[in-house]
């Protein structure tokens, strides 16, 4: 009986062995390839603002009594979030050399960033003088903002889970593809917001 | 303790995992076998491909006589909303996924995908979108009216008023399987490109495994494009934005856009499979090597480019400029290239071979026959002079469903048919199948050929009646639609009995190079035992080039015998 199970434990590590070649590695360039995919809705998105933009003529552009939007605190907000990818590289590079208190420390830091990237735009979308139903630049600017909001809050979430895995004994000795793949995440909704900030606010 | 046996722990064969049902129970569990996934994908579809015919029954039935007198015009249109809605979504994406599931890891030597849990969630979305889409029936006002394309504004109507409606069921159900999707390609793209057994350069990857390869990255970039307009068009029917409603300054020329930019490459996310699947039973049923096999292979990913630039000629008649126009026909012409090299090949492949007419080579020779004929009629509509001409005839709808049922549904049919041996272990009944397919070839030619004089005639499509002087074309279409619904009885009586009681064959009976015959039949759980080395590329018949270094299930010796490299000693 223990030899057959001895057998059977080696047949079935084999297998796995085999399944699992390179998990990591899979894992971490099929999320690659996710993110480009998800690039394209941004950019069809993008693609829409820059077609409503152009095609509609300056006067009807903005809705009535809007000349144009605010940039200063969006400025704030953008220094705050690209920032945020400086300060999550430095928890990743923690983690990597295996201080975990470190790590905890600046991911916090980026969750709080991150916390008051969303807070500074739930304000200005408060302050605004038109909706989502005004018109064509309404809708898209909402769309834009919102959708990215999303991925924000997202990336927010996963940094949160991230954080409370540190607290797990040993759950990061083997391997940490998930901060890695927050991380790129996290990178990720920071150029898509610059390309977004560009779009939106400077080209007015 | 002498009584050890080695095979004890073997899994048993087509058990997903330890303790896992091993019959047809099985199909019904959130298995992570990419084997029984593909087979769940397969079948679900076939489900599927029978609702979206019966819808299709019901219109040649209404079009068999001038007038609007078997279902009213309302129901017409959701008939052929639901009929291409189903056909595309739920029928033809689905089964390739499925067929590309159970063979693409088998075919490089992988022992499963990827992802495996991704996988199986990527199948369980298909039923539940499908059944969302279905219960559209159930609601106030019926399923969507406004094709399957939805263009606005005609799909922003509301006559009920209820949020909750056929169109936004529609929407809610097309964004489910394409969430699917998007999980299926990055799985698929992720196994080729970093589990290909060791050996395996790219130009030793089978053509299938290439097109495969080519439509789920369309699927990536494509796909996300589509998403982003029907988010775009939800939040236009539920929370009152503008961005395709005219009356708010929205523009409802840019959702063709964003839909087209998808739903064009989406023909070759379908038609590169069924590519594949022609350039994988030739070789086998003629005894050849596939003529230009690295042309073919690479051909694929050129069309993926090409056809990422051609979307616009759906809409030659939408106000577009002219030098777009000009632009998009040239593109548009260019994509007969790489598949012209492609039916090249495939002739000369055949060319000289010792052909065996068996069911699979009767569906793919009939398959590339009607392709042939697609695309001609596609240089066509491919011209805007022409295509100005013909714009929303019966000449497109006989066009594309020469494409999608005369190319695709056969290249499917010769799919199932080739690999059902490697699926069961069984032989289907070669007598049935060739009835299936003297059904199948007849009754597409003579449902969808009329389409093509109704079109220059200047027969408009998705209407319910029309003029009388269409009728004698029509009748003959319905009669064809009629015995296409009739074929597929034999295949379902094949299939089912095959499955239960056909003959055993072994593992390779065609006699076929590749890596998937080189496993039992079905495969075990773990597909090899022992990794293949893959030493030469596929399609060595007549060549004796031993394909791997040796047998990555040493127990199965039923393969030709240049199959694997014979020990020196």
């Amino acid at each position: 009986m223990t030899v057959e199970r001895t057998i059977a434990q080696d047949v079935e590590a084999n297998v796995r062995e085999h399944q699992e070649h390179d998990e990591a590695g899979n894992s971490k360039f099929g999320f690659i390839v996710f993110l480009l995919s998800e690039s394209v809705i941004f950019l069809s998105f993008f693609t829409g603002y820059i077609i409503y933009k152009t095609t509609t003529s300056v006067t009807d552009w903005y809705p009535l009594g809007v000349t144009g939007l605010e940039t200063r605190e969006p400025l704030i907000n953008t220094i705050v979030l690209v920032s945020s990818s400086f300060v999550i590289y430095v928890a990743e590079r923690y983690l990597h050399d295996k201080k975990l208190w470190g790590f905890r420390i600046f991911l916090l830091t980026t969750i709080a960033m991150g916390s008051y990237f969303l807070f500074g735009q739930a304000v200005e979308w408060r302050g605004l003088p038109f909706s989502y139903t005004s018109g064509t630049f309404g809708g898209t600017f909402f769309l834009l903002t919102g959708f990215h909001g999303l991925h924000v809050l997202s990336g927010i979430v996963l940094q949160l889970l991230m954080l409370g895995r540190s607290f797990i004994p040993g759950n990061y000795d083997n391997g940490f593809f998930g901060v890695e793949a927050t991380s790129l995440f996290w990178h990720f909704v920071d150029v898509i917001w610059i390309a977004l900030y560009v779009l939106i606010y400077v080209w007015q | 303790m002498t009584n050890i046996s080695i095979e004890a722990p073997e899994v048993v064969r087509g058990q997903p995992y330890p303790g896992a049902p091993d019959n047809w129970k099985r199909f019904f569990t959130f298995s992570t076998d990419h084997k029984v996934i593909g087979i769940q994908y397969i079948v679900t579809s076939f489900v599927f491909y029978l609702i979206g015919g019966l819808f299709a029954m019901i219109m040649r039935g209404e079009l068999i006589t001038p007038e609007a007198d078997l279902v009213d015009r309302t129901v017409y249109n959701a008939l052929f909303t639901m009929h291409g809605s189903v056909m595309l979504f739920f029928w033809t994406f689905p089964v390739l996924v499925g067929l590309g599931n159970y063979l693409v890891p088998l075919m490089i030597g992988a022992r499963d995908m990827a992802f495996p849990r991704l996988n199986a969630v990527s199948f369980w979305m298909i039923p539940i979108a499908g059944i969302l889409m279905m219960s559209s029936f159930l609601v106030p006002g019926g399923p969507s009216q406004s094709g399957w394309w939805a263009y606005p504004p005609v799909s922003l109507q509301n006559p009920t008023g209820n949020l909750i409606n056929g169109q936004v069921l529609w929407i809610l159900s097309v964004a489910i399987s394409g969430v699917s999707s998007i999980m299926g390609a990055v799985n698929f793209v992720t196994t080729i490109c970093r589990m290909r057994a060791p050996g395996m350069t790219w130009f030793k990857t089978p053509a299938f495994v290439w097109a495969v390869l080519a439509a789920q990255l369309i699927q990536l970039y494509g796909l996300p494009a589509l998403t982003g307009g029907a988010v775009m068009l939800l939040l236009d029917l539920t929370i009152g934005t503008s961005f395709f409603n005219p009356e708010g300054g929205g523009n409802p020329i840019l959702y063709q856009h964003f839909f087209w930019f998808y739903s064009h490459p989406a023909v070759y996310v379908m038609v590169l499979p069924a590519f594949g699947t022609f350039s994988e039973v030739l070789p086998v049923h003629a005894r050849k090597p596939l003529f230009g096999y690295r042309v073919i292979a690479a051909s694929s990913l050129i069309i993926t480019v090409i056809s990422s630039a051609v979307w616009v000629h759906h809409m030659f008649a939408s106000a577009t400029p002219s030098w777009m126009r000009m632009f998009f026909m040239v593109t548009t012409m260019l994509v007969a290239i790489p598949s012209g090299v492609k039916v090249f090949g495939w002739v000369a492949t055949v060319w000289g071979g010792k052909i065996r007419f068996t069911t699979p080579m009767l569906f793919a020779l009939g398959g590339i026959s009607n392709w042939l004929f697609a695309g001609i009629t596609g240089i066509f509509l491919g011209s805007a002079p022409i295509d100005l001409h013909v714009h929303n005839t019966y000449f497109v709808v006989g066009h594309f469903h020469y494409v999608l049922y005369g190319a695709i549904v056969m290249a499917i049919y010769a799919a199932i048919y080739h690999w059902f041996p490697k699926m069961t272990g069984r032989m289907y009944y070669e007598g049935l199948g060739k009835l299936h397919f003297v059904l199948t070839y007849i009754g597409t030619a003579l449902i969808f050929l009329p389409m093509h004089p109704l079109g220059l005639m200047g027969m408009p499509r998705r209407v319910a009646s029309y003029d009388p002087e269409f009728a004698y074309w029509n009748v003959v279409a319905s009669i064809g639609g009629f015995l296409l619904g009739l074929s597929t009885l034999p295949f379902i009586l094949n299939m089912v009995s095959s499955w239960i009681r056909g003959e055993k064959v072994g593992n390779n009976p065609w006699r076929a190079y590749g890596l998937e015959w080189l496993t039992s039949s079905p495969p075990t759980v773990e597909n090899f035992e022992e990794t293949p080395i893959v030493i030469s590329g596929p399609y060595g018949y007549g060549r004796h080039q031993p394909l791997v270094e040796h047998a990555p299930n040493p127990g199965l010796t039923d393969f030709p015998e240049s199959f694997t490299k014979q020990p020196s000693s």
